[in-house]
């Protein structure tokens, strides 16, 4: 408590204070616990699951789990405990990369809109408002059917349909801060618009951009899965979760649910993982 | 308007300009060129693309919407059945999601911050944000494989009727219910919130109204006009679901079409699909605001002072 007491810069005690209010945060820790297990699996899982998940061993095929494959072995006999540990890797790689080419694209629209305002403004918020009502799905159908599927489209195409959402959540906060004293006085000091912006603004806002980042991170995930499953996204013979659903549900028929049950829950967990720390984080930060 | 220009010119573009040499495309890379050339020739993409964007949408809005690549004849028929398929689905969905969201969100603000709120505010959230193949997966391995109680794929058998094809619809239908319940019990959870707290329903309650009148005649009315709207916007979204649920059931909707002609490059089919189903959506949308100022008095268009 002393130390929230002692003369600290506005900035420098909000932040120790969010990231207190983060620490008593139940689903925020939660959340992130989570995220962590997959971010270490991702890092080093291929050095300590006990098969390689891109053997094949076709005598095995189709095994249930049991104590030599604890979730069983797929069409090929690959080990699918293996596979659903170290398929955590790719898209941990693209939707982070995703969300990150959409905050920044999302925020350098945002924080122009917001300042200039006027005729500007106008012009490229109705862009982006039309954008925004193209589902993802089609936007992205269109531009892998053009370019060709490959992890590079699946990034260009999420990070620029998310990125008119973001643009619109700094926009708002732009625009009551644009207001403020120390933008006038930066005005008065002829600091020329791009220094406003990008670094008096900037810092100001981004609060909500983080917010923003991790809710969208959520949907990148969601995104790039979906797009794996549909033959668009991650390319064989990754054991990305999405392209393991997709090349084993036709067989769930014969009742080899042991081959997508677990890529299924590892999504399902990755996702509700990020959506806690974001719901968490939103919550520290509005305290 | 401005979308449906905008989506027009992104289909054309992604769809005849970036592929490069549409004759090649269809041909693959051991055709002849000269049989590349009179097929582009034929298809007509060998003219200026303002040329070509024009005839395309012009001819697009008299309702002719090209010949598919792949099966050589019209395009039309086979979105048209695609649509019907997908608007069963949806309707389906809908029919399930509208009611129990709603139920869902009112049950909740009646009872904010007990167990059960929690219960239907984090069930819902958590369904909201997983992707349908991963719960459409997990519904079909739990009622399709393990329990037998509903077909795993959506295709009834031929001349099946309504009751059996909605019994085939049920299990496809039930990861878009999850993804929307959230939303919808999620914005109704919060207008009920807003009108339980508010003026007029304190004066209801002190004037001695039954408390399911008070609910029936004053909250609800006020509570589900934003839910409308959020019920709306969804439908966007519920066209992108179906592109996977379609392809996770095998069903034969206008997701799957699209999908199939992705795959392919069919782009008549592909552009028409997607165009027709940017139609559906911006008709919608503009039918769902007119119903909100319908249900609204504070905004009816037209009204006389």
């Amino acid at each position: 408590m002393s130390v929230i007491e002692a003369p600290l810069p506005r900035e420098r005690g909000r932040i120790a204070g969010t990231i207190a209010a983060l620490g008593r945060s139940a689903t925020f820790l939660a959340g992130a616990a989570i995220v962590l297990f997959w971010v270490l699996c991702a890092l080093f899982g291929q050095h300590f699951v006990p098969y390689d998940p891109l053997a094949d061993d076709i005598i095995n095929s189709f095994t249930p789990p049991s104590v030599e494959h604890w979730f069983g072995t797929d069409q090929l006999g690959r080990d699918v405990f293996s596979r659903v540990i170290v398929g955590s890797r790719d898209i941990l790689t693209v939707a982070p990369l995703a969300t990150l080419l959409a905050t920044v694209i999302g925020t350098a629209l945002g924080l122009i809109t917001g300042y200039f305002r006027g005729l500007v403004d106008e012009v490229i918020s109705r862009i982006l408002e039309a954008f925004m009502a193209i589902p993802v799905v089609i936007v992205a159908l269109l531009a892998i059917v053009a370019l060709g599927p490959s992890t590079l489209t699946v990034i260009a195409v999420i990070g620029l349909s998310f990125s008119p959402i973001i643009a619109r959540t700094v926009r708002a906060a732009v625009l009551s801060e644009r207001e403020l004293d120390y933008v006038a006085a930066a005005k008065l000091l002829r600091e020329n618009a791009f220094s406003i912006m990008f670094v008096e603004i900037l810092p100001n806002v981004l609060p909500p951009i983080l917010v923003e980042m991790t809710v969208r991170l959520g949907y990148a995930i969601f995104a790039v899965a979906t797009l794996s499953f549909m033959g668009f996204g991650i390319q064989p013979p990754s054991p990305d979760w999405g392209l393991s659903v997709s090349t084993n549900y036709g067989m769930i028929g014969g009742g080899f649910w042991w081959t997508v049950l677990f890529d299924a829950l590892a999504i399902a967990t990755l996702v509700i993982g990020v959506n806690l720390m974001a719901d968490g984080l939103q919550g520290a930060l509005d305290d | 308007m401005i979308t449906l220009f905008l989506l027009s010119v992104i289909i054309f573009i992604g769809g005849q300009v970036l592929p490069g040499n549409v004759g090649r495309a269809i041909l693959g890379p051991f055709a002849d060129e000269r049989a590349v050339e009179a097929l582009n020739q034929q298809l007509g993409v060998d003219r200026p693309l303002l040329v070509q964007y024009w005839d395309w949408i012009s001819r697009f809005v008299q309702g002719d919407m090209g010949t598919s690549y792949i099966f050589r004849s019209p395009v039309a028929p086979f979105i048209a059945d695609a649509l019907l398929n997908s608007f069963k689905l949806a309707l389906v969905a809908f029919a399930i999601v509208v009611p129990l969201g709603i139920l869902g969100g009112v049950f909740a603000a009646l009872n904010v911050n007990r167990p059960l709120d929690r219960i239907i505010s984090l069930g819902g959230l958590s369904a909201t944000v997983l992707p349908e193949f991963v719960t459409g997966i997990i519904l079909i391995l739990i009622f399709g494989v393990w329990l037998r109680w509903l077909p795993i794929s959506a295709a009834w058998p031929a001349g099946a009727g309504p009751l059996t094809q909605l019994y085939y619809l049920i299990l496809p239908a039930l990861p878009l219910f999850l993804v929307l319940f959230g939303y919808i019990a999620r914005m109704a959870r919060s207008g009920m919130i807003e009108a339980l707290d508010s003026d007029y329903t304190r004066t209801a309650v002190l004037k001695g109204l039954p408390w399911s009148t008070v609910i029936w005649r004053h909250v609800l009315r006020n509570a589900l006009l934003p839910t409308i709207t959020v019920i709306a916007t969804q439908i966007g979204y519920l066209i992108g679901g179906l592109v996977v649920v379609e392809t996770l059931f095998r069903y034969q909707g206008i997701g799957s079409l699209i999908f199939t002609a992705a795959r392919g490059k069919d782009f008549p089919m592909l552009e028409a699909g997607i165009l027709t189903i940017g139609f559906v959506f911006a008709s919608t949308t503009l039918a769902a605001d007119l119903a909100y100022s319908l249900l609204n008095p504070r905004i009816r268009l037209g009204a006389e002072r």
